[in-house]
């Protein structure tokens, strides 16, 4: 006989977990009494949020599957953005949450919520465990759908009575389960059928997502890119698929995308997406989006199939099989004209920022993270146009090196899951880029870094805007910054507060201080570079603030619902 | 176009939420809805008939598929299917109209299940639009209460 709390620590040994991220409450104090003696590490968050961007960010870089552990109630509520994030980005994570007792539920019993219908649309899957005999196997099937398929976040929430109830059950041997078996290999007829159109097109794009990385393909794909001689292009979270040091590679697509990448999305013949799901942000107005181009899509999830962008050649699999069994069929070519019209266009249209050396701007900042580390960093990110920048000015080359929230796109990601991060990869260094208002989200976690010595280092650009929206009153909205204004000066009328205005608010060489990190500035361009180094020198945590160009936009890009053509490349 | 789309579930509580949450999660309403188990009774047959163009009905069928708990799902429309509702309308009936209530019942292959001083209760078994015109003519009579069960149906080939 188990308990159902012993049920779930062999569960999630059996699962391989080795670490645990959370924090305790009165619904899991049995899971935590046990917790004590687990052969895993359990690391304590300050926020239930961090715990799930934490497991999230481990997830992203491992690629093995996150999980995290909170109480009822509010702390089952805290995790719903860290769901939803990794819904979005399809990560694999388990949360498991505590739950008043069975015969409560339904009663409004203290730290009750009902957390499986709040989390149903943002969870892949999730379980109320009503009987501690089912629990075994839950655990296992939760580890499996996380993992296997499209990947995405599984809740489990387990009532008091049923953590402590006994059980015979074991984990079963196998998981079968009736209803889900997704399908990896890919139809031959289909696969052939896009050999062909490879073949033969003249000008063909792989538009490559995170469906390659999540299914362990960057090789395959990058040995297919090269034997064909086909243009890579890249969505925000495939970057790092593909190595954008190649000449192949156009880099980033899509709103913020670059110039050549856009442009051979709209001349291109045949445009292959490899993993990726025609997201709104990439795509600009659907009906102008590829106008020359056979659309082809490998996808394991049939659902993604001409969801927005009407598909010719679906191949339904997983990446790496297709990619596998499609590598043999596809025939060398050189590609002359294409290829040497794309270099042009690189040439022409590189991403580019004021070089001014009396201006610190935040694009430098970035350029200068990529030359000392040699492009070798994990690379967490916040929300913004800090985000974009440093999708620009840092050139990826191994997949799991870019981490970011693009589909909820949730300020207050980066620190944990850089935390997250470190956690799973201590051999790597692990930089958070932020601005200054997504640093302000979660920053209470750099507690975790300093206790846990995990030495992330969090860049700050620091704007004292909400920069990206900032960017787009600018743009859109006539230049009213309506409570886009960090700092204090030059705010709307409604929104002025009394008194004399500190310098900085917050002080965030203070603020990691108080944390127990090294707090930097950097004020003038020419201190960037010693910061830098003396941050990532530095064997633990440290925050770096640099005090950049305030009103800099993310170039170039293209309006919501216009055209990929329709760039704009300055505010002339 | 209104489609009717068949789902075989497991027959677990919350999995009528999932279903139900993913098309109102997406602005859709469903006309009618029947929930009941199947020959196995660990599955249950859930029958919709949702309003929307194919095109959106074709994504909702693909997302219903990939819920962990959703065996199977069939969108009927555009094949050969038989459908039926079943219908009970409690009509208002004095000495005059009496008789003609029960003419009209008769013609419709319909029963009459519960007799009352002032009404009768017609039980009828028709598809939608042959329960739609049976009410249309019902209605002039006063209908004191109406239960359909929303639409089922099973596919005609094999
Ligand atoms: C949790 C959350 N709230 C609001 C937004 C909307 N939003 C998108 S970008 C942005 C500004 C981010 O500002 P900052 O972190 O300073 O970065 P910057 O754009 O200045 O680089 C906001 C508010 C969001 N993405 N996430």
């Amino acid at each position: 006989m188990r308990t159902g709390v012993e049920c779930l620590m062999d569960g999630l040994q059996q699962a391989g977990v080795e670490t645990v991220f959370g924090l305790p409450g009165g619904s899991v104090l049995d899971i935590f009494k046990d917790l004590y003696h687990a052969p895993f590490e359990f690391i304590l968050v300050r926020h239930e949020q961090g715990a799930t961007h934490m497991a999230d960010g481990y997830a992203r870089a491992t690629g093995k599957v996150g999980c995290c552990l909170v109480t009822s109630g509010p702390g089952a509520t805290n995790t719903v953005t860290g769901l939803a994030t990794a819904n979005m980005d399809s990560v694999p994570m388990v949360c498991i949450s505590g739950q008043v007792p069975s015969n409560m539920i339904g009663n409004d019993a203290f730290q009750e919520a009902d957390i499986t219908g709040i989390t149903r649309p943002v969870t892949k899957h999730n379980y109320l465990v009503r009987n501690v005999d089912d629990l075994p196997r839950i655990i296992a099937e939760a580890f499996y759908i996380a993992a296997t398929g499209r990947p995405g976040p599984v809740l489990i929430d387990i009532p008091k009575d049923v953590q402590r109830a006994s059980t015979n059950a074991l984990t079963p041997q196998e998981i079968k389960i009736r209803g889900y078996n997704p399908n990896t290999a890919g139809h031959p007829r289909q696969i052939a059928k896009l050999a062909e159109a490879l073949n033969r097109a003249e000008k063909p794009l792989l538009y490559v997502g995170a469906g390659v990385i999540c299914s362990g393909a960057a090789a395959e794909l990058t040995a297919l890119a090269r034997k064909a001689r086909l243009p890579v292009t890249t969505t925000l979270l495939g970057l790092g698929s593909f190595p954008e040091t190649d000449p192949l590679s156009l880099r980033m697509l899509g709103m913020h995308g670059s110039v050549t990448a856009n442009y051979a999305t709209q001349e291109c013949d045949l445009l292959v997406s490899v993993g990726a799901r025609f997201d709104d942000r990439v795509t600009g107005k659907l009906s102008e989006f590829a106008p020359h181009a056979t659309i082809a899509h490998i996808d394991i999830d049939p659902s993604a199939i001409s969801k927005s962008v009407a598909v010719d050649i679906p191949v339904v699999g997983d990446v790496r099989h297709v990619l596998t069994a499609l590598l043999p069929l596809v025939e060398e070519r050189p590609r002359e004209a294409w290829l040497s019209k794309l270099g042009q266009w690189q040439e022409k249209y590189p991403f580019t920022y004021d070089q001014d050396p009396g201006k610190l701007m935040p694009q430098y900042v970035i350029d200068k993270i990529y030359e000392l580390t040699r492009g070798d960093a994990i690379i967490a990110t916040e929300v913004g146009q800090h985000q974009m920048w440093a999708a620009h000015f840092y050139k990826y080359t191994q997949p799991r090196t870019f981490i970011s929230s693009g589909g909820l796109g949730t300020m207050g990601f980066g620190l944990p899951a850089a935390i997250g991060a470190q956690v799973g990869r201590r051999d790597k260094m692990v930089v958070d880029i932020a601005g200054d208002g997504s640093a302000q989200m979660n920053f209470q976690e750099l507690v975790v870094a300093v206790e846990h010595q995990l030495p992330v280092k969090v860049v700050i650009l620091n704007n004292s805007y909400l920069g990206m929206v900032r960017q787009w009153q600018e743009m859109f909205y006539k230049g009213e910054y309506s409570a886009t204004v960090l700092g204090q000066a030059d705010r709307p009328q409604n929104e002025r507060v009394p008194g004399a205005a500190p310098h900085y608010l917050p002080d965030f060489v203070k603020m990691a201080e108080a944390h127990g990190a090294l707090g930097l500035r950097a004020v003038k361009r020419e201190e960037v570079v010693p910061s830098l180094e003396k941050a990532f020198a530095w064997n633990g945590p440290a925050v770096l603030e640099c005090m950049v160009e305030r009103e800099v936009n993310v170039y170039p890009m293209v309006p919501a619902g216009a055209s990929l053509l329709e760039m704009i490349h300055s505010m002339a | 176009m209104k489609h009717i789309i068949s789902a075989v579930v497991e027959n677990q509580p919350g999995v009528l939420a999932r279903v139900v949450g993913l098309i109102s999660g997406r602005g859709y309403n469903i006309d009618s809805l029947n929930v009941a188990p199947t020959n196995d009774p660990t599955t249950s047959r859930i029958t919709m008939v949702v309003p929307g163009d194919d095109r959106v009905l074709e994504q909702v069928t693909k997302q219903l598929n990939k819920l962990v708990d959703v065996i199977k799902v069939h969108d009927f429309t555009g094949e050969k299917f038989t459908d039926r509702e079943l219908m009970l309308a409690k009509v208002m009936t004095t000495a005059k109209n009496r008789s003609a209530v029960i003419e009209l019942a008769s013609l419709f292959n319909a029963r009459i299940v519960c007799v009352q001083s002032k009404s009768l209760t017609v039980q009828m078994v028709g598809t939608t639009d042959e329960v739609d015109n049976m009410l249309e003519l019902l209605r002039s009579n006063g209908i004191l209460e109406l239960s359909r069960s929303g639409v089922i149906a099973v596919g005609r080939l094999d």
